[in-house]
C-alpha cells in the first residue's frame, strides 16, 4: 500500500514536471561588471541570451553581475551549488576562486576566460583580440591627418600590451612614421575618467582613438569633437554613428553554445581555446565613416588574417630596446604573445612596470 | 512652516530597543513594494533574502566570513565616531594591513622547518601598518589642525594605489605571465579552516573575539570611559583634564589596528595571495555597520550580521528570482536611513511650528 502511494507520487511528481525542468543543464555566468556596461560583460551576457535562445529545452541559464574579483569565491560556489552544472567565470580575476570551488565541486565544469590555469574540469578560454587590433591600427594611419593615434589602455597585462603592439604594427604597415600616444587609467570601465582620457589625447593632436577599456564614453567624446574612434567589445555604433570605423567585438556565443552542447552529451574535456577570427570569436563590426579604398583594405586584411597568409606578429619584429623578437620569415608563437611585456619599436611610451 | 526636533525628557529603553527593529520591519516592508513592482512575489523574494540563506550550514558560514571583517573593522570605527573623530579611511588601513602581512608571507615563502612563527608574525604586521597608516590623519589633525575627513578619505585611494602597483611589478608571480597577483601563499601563512568545506576560517575568530574586547574596554575601562566622555561633551572632558591629542591618536591606532588586522585576516584566510584589489568596499561598508549597530560593539556584530545576510541573500535571489543587485544595494541604504531615522525619533519628538524660516 504504501509502495504503492510512493510511486503514485512519483508519477506524480514526474507528470507535473519539476523532475524535467531538473533535468536542464543549468549554466551560470559570473561578470565582474554590470551587463549593462554594453562592452566586455554585456557581450558575455549577449552569449548567455544566445545560449537560452539556441537551446531552450535542455538548457537554463542564470548569472551574477558585478563581482568583485576579491569576493568571487562565493558567488561561484554559491552558483555550483545552486545546481549550475556549467559555469562560466569570465575575468581575469576570477582564477584562483574558480580553481578552489572546481576542487570542492569535481562533477560541475567550469569555463574560465582569459586565465591561464586549468584542471580536470576548469577550461580556459580567450580570443585573439590582438587580430582586430591589427585590422585597426592599418584603419587608423590611413586616415590620420596629425599622423598620431590616441591609446586608452587599462593595465599593462599581456592581452593589452599585445594589443598595442598588434595596433602598432598593423600602423607602421600603411605608414612607418605614424605616432601612438598611450594614456594608463587603470580601469576596465570608468566613463569619466575614460573621457578624460580621451579629452587629453585629442588635445594632444590625435585625431583617431582607440581604446582598452569597455565603456563608450571615448567614442562619445570623439563624436562631440568631430574626430574618429574604434569600439571596443561591443558594436558601440549607436553612440557614435560619425565618430565609429569599426569596433572589436567579442562574439562569445558560438563558444559558449558549443561548451553547453558538450556537457549535454557527455563529450566535455577540459582545454584551452584561444580563438580569432578564424574561429568567429573576434569579429569586426561593419566598416563605417571611411572612404571606400580604405574599406577594401580592412576587409581584405580581415579576410587575410582568417586564412593565415597574414599573422599581426609576422617577423621582422623589432623591440623598443632595439632587439629582435621575432625573426624575419617567422611568427611570434603563442607563449610570446601571452606574455608580452615589451613594446614594439616605434612607440614612445614606458611600459609601466 | 518648519520643523523643529525637540528632546523628549527621560529615555524610554524599551523604544531605544524597540527602534531598530521597528526600522528593519519598514525597510522590509519598502523592499516588498519595490520587489512587487519589478513583477516578482515579494514572499518569494523574502524567502530568498532572508530565509534561504539562514537555512544551509554553508551560507552560515559564509555569513559569518563576510560578517568578520565589517565587524571588526566597524569595531574599531566605533571608537573613533564615539569621540566625534571622524576616520572614513578605513578601507586604506584594511589594505595597508593586507598588504603588510603579504609581504611577510611572500619574504617566508618556501621556508621549512620551524614556520609557527609565520602567521602570527603576518597577523601583528598587518596590525601595527594598520596603526602607522592611521596616523597619518591623526598626527595631522593633533598637529596641524587639518580635517581627518579629508586627509583619512584621500589616503584610501593612496592605498589602494599602493597595493595595486605592488602586485603589478615587485611582488608579482614570475611565473604567472605578467598577470597582477602574488604567487598564492604556502599553507603556513594561511588561517587555518574551522571546519570542513575550506569556507569558514579562523578569522571569524579573531573578530568575534576583538568584539568582546571592545566592549569591555568601552564599558569598563578608563580610555572607554575617556572616549565616552569626549563624544558626549567635549567640554567636560577638557574640565576633567582629559587630553584630546592624546585620545585622538589612541582612537585613530585602535580603528586603524582593527581595520589592518581585518584585512590581514581576509588576504591570510579567504584570498591566500596578493592581488590588485583585496577588499569589496569593507572599509566603507563597515561605517553603515557601525552606525547600523548604534556604536556598540554587541550591536555592530548584529549589524554586520544583517549586512552579510543581506549581500548574501541578494545573490540568492539574484540566481533564482533574477532581482537586480541594485535592489541589494538600495535596500541596505534604506536600511541605515530608516534605523537612524528611527533613533532620531526615539530621542526627540518633532513638532510643526508655523511661520517662516528663521
Amino acid at each position: 500500500m504504501r509502495h504503492s502511494i510512493c510511486a503514485g507520487l512519483g508519477a506524480f511528481l514526474l507528470l507535473l514536471g519539476p523532475a524535467r525542468a531538473a533535468d536542464k543543464l543549468k549554466v551560470g555566468f559570473v561578470y565582474v561588471g554590470p551587463v549593462a556596461d554594453y562592452g566586455y560583460s554585456f557581450q558575455h551576457d549577449l552569449s548567455r541570451k544566445a545560449l537560452a535562445e539556441a537551446m531552450p529545452d535542455t538548457v537554463e541559464t542564470t548569472y551574477l553581475e558585478n563581482v568583485p574579483e576579491a569576493d568571487s569565491e562565493r558567488a561561484i560556489e554559491k552558483l555550483a551549488r545552486s545546481g549550475v552544472g556549467l559555469i562560466f567565470t569570465t575575468s581575469f580575476g576570477f582564477m584562483e576562486p574558480t580553481l578552489k570551488v572546481a576542487r570542492k565541486f569535481p562533477a560541475v565544469k567550469f569555463e574560465h576566460a582569459t586565465g591561464y590555469k586549468r584542471a580536470a574540469n576548469v577550461s580556459t578560454y580567450s580570443a585573439r583580440f590582438y587580430e582586430g587590433r591589427y585590422v585597426c591600427g592599418k584603419i587608423a594611419a590611413r586616415l590620420s591627418k596629425t599622423g598620431t593615434v590616441g591609446y586608452i589602455a587599462s593595465f599593462p597585462i599581456p592581452e593589452v600590451v599585445s594589443g598595442i603592439n598588434a595596433f602598432m604594427l598593423g600602423a607602421q604597415s600603411v605608414n612607418p612614421n605614424v605616432k601612438v600616444k598611450i594614456v594608463w587609467v587603470n580601469t576596465w570601465f570608468d566613463p569619466g575618467k575614460e573621457a578624460e582620457a580621451a579629452k587629453a589625447l585629442l588635445a594632444q593632436g590625435a585625431d583617431i582613438l582607440t581604446q582598452h577599456t569597455d565603456s563608450a564614453a571615448p567614442l562619445q567624446e570623439a563624436e562631440k569633437q568631430g574626430k574618429l574612434a574604434f569600439g571596443q567589445s561591443s558594436d558601440q555604433y549607436r553612440f557614435a554613428p560619425k565618430a565609429q570605423l569599426t569596433a572589436i567585438v567579442d562574439d562569445w556565443s558560438g563558444y559558449v553554445i558549443g561548451e553547453a552542447k558538450a556537457v549535454r552529451d557527455g563529450s566535455w574535456k577540459s582545454h584551452d581555446t584561444w580563438g580569432g577570427i578564424k574561429d568567429g570569436l573576434v569579429v569586426l563590426a561593419p566598416f563605417t565613416n571611411m572612404p571606400a579604398d580604405v574599406k577594401a583594405m580592412a576587409e581584405d586584411t580581415v579576410k587575410a588574417i582568417a586564412a593565415g597568409t597574414v599573422h599581426p606578429f609576422a617577423g621582422p619584429v623589432t623591440k623598443k630596446d632595439g632587439t629582435v623578437a621575432v625573426k624575419d620569415g617567422e611568427t611570434a608563437p603563442d607563449p610570446i604573445i601571452l606574455g608580452m611585456n615589451w613594446y614594439v619599436k616605434g612607440i614612445d611610451d614606458t611600459l609601466p612596470q | 512652516m518648519r520643523l523643529d526636533l525637540v528632546p523628549r525628557p527621560g529615555r524610554a529603553p524599551l523604544a531605544a530597543l524597540l527602534a531598530p527593529a521597528l526600522a528593519f520591519l519598514a525597510s522590509v516592508l519598502l523592499g516588498g513594494v519595490a520587489v512587487a513592482l519589478l513583477g516578482v512575489s515579494p514572499a518569494a523574494a523574502f524567502a530568498a533574502y532572508f530565509i534561504a540563506p539562514l537555512s544551509e550550514l554553508w551560507s552560515l558560514q559564509e555569513i559569518a566570513v563576510k560578517a568578520a571583517p565589517l565587524a571588526l573593522i566597524a569595531t574599531g570605527l566605533a571608537f573613533c565616531y564615539r569621540a566625534n573623530l571622524w576616520n572614513i579611511g578605513a578601507e586604506g588601513q584594511f589594505v595597508v594591513g593586507g598588504l603588510a602581512g603579504g609581504c611577510v608571507a611572500l619574504a617566508t615563502q618556501g621556508s621549512a622547518g620551524f614556520t609557527f612563527w609565520i602567521l602570527p608574525t603576518m597577523l601583528v604586521a598587518g596590525t601595527l601598518a594598520g596603526i602607522a597608516y592611521a596616523m597619518i590623519p591623526a598626527v595631522l589633525k593633533v598637529r596641524l589642525g587639518v580635517s581627518e575627513i579629508l586627509t583619512s578619505l584621500m589616503l584610501v585611494y593612496v592605498a589602494e594605489l599602493l597595493l595595486d602597483y605592488m602586485a603589478r611589478g615587485p611582488l608579482r608571480d614570475p611565473a604567472g605571465y605578467n598577470f597582477p597577483q602574488s604567487v598564492p601563499f604556502d599553507a603556513a601563512a594561511r588561517l587555518p579552516y574551522l571546519m570542513e568545506g575550506e569556507t569558514l576560517h579562523a578569522g571569524v575568530l579573531i573578530a568575534f573575539a576583538s568584539v568582546v574586547l571592545a566592549t569591555i574596554v568601552l564599558g569598563r575601562t578608563l580610555f572607554g570611559f575617556e572616549v565616552r566622555v569626549v563624544g558626549a561633551s567635549p567640554r567636560a572632558a577638557r574640565f576633567a583634564g582629559f587630553s584630546e591629542a592624546r585620545l585622538t591618536l589612541a582612537a585613530f591606532a585602535v580603528s586603524g589596528g582593527a581595520a589592518g588586522l581585518a584585512g590581514i585576516a581576509e588576504v591570510a584566510g579567504q584570498i591566500g595571495q596578493l592581488q590588485p584589489t583585496i577588499s569589496p568596499g569593507y572599509g566603507f561598508t563597515a561605517i553603515i555597520v557601525a552606525f547600523l549597530g548604534r556604536l556598540s560593539p554587541p550591536g555592530i556584530l548584529v549589524a554586520a550580521l544583517v549586512i552579510a545576510l543581506t549581500t548574501i541573500g541578494g545573490e540568492g535571489a539574484q540566481i533564482d528570482l533574477r532581482l537586480p543587485l541594485d535592489l541589494t544595494r538600495a535596500f541596505q541604504g534604506v536600511l541605515l536611513a530608516f534605523v537612524l531615522g528611527a533613533d532620531v525619533l526615539t530621542r526627540f519628538t518633532v513638532r510643526l511650528v508655523p511661520g517662516g524660516a528663521r
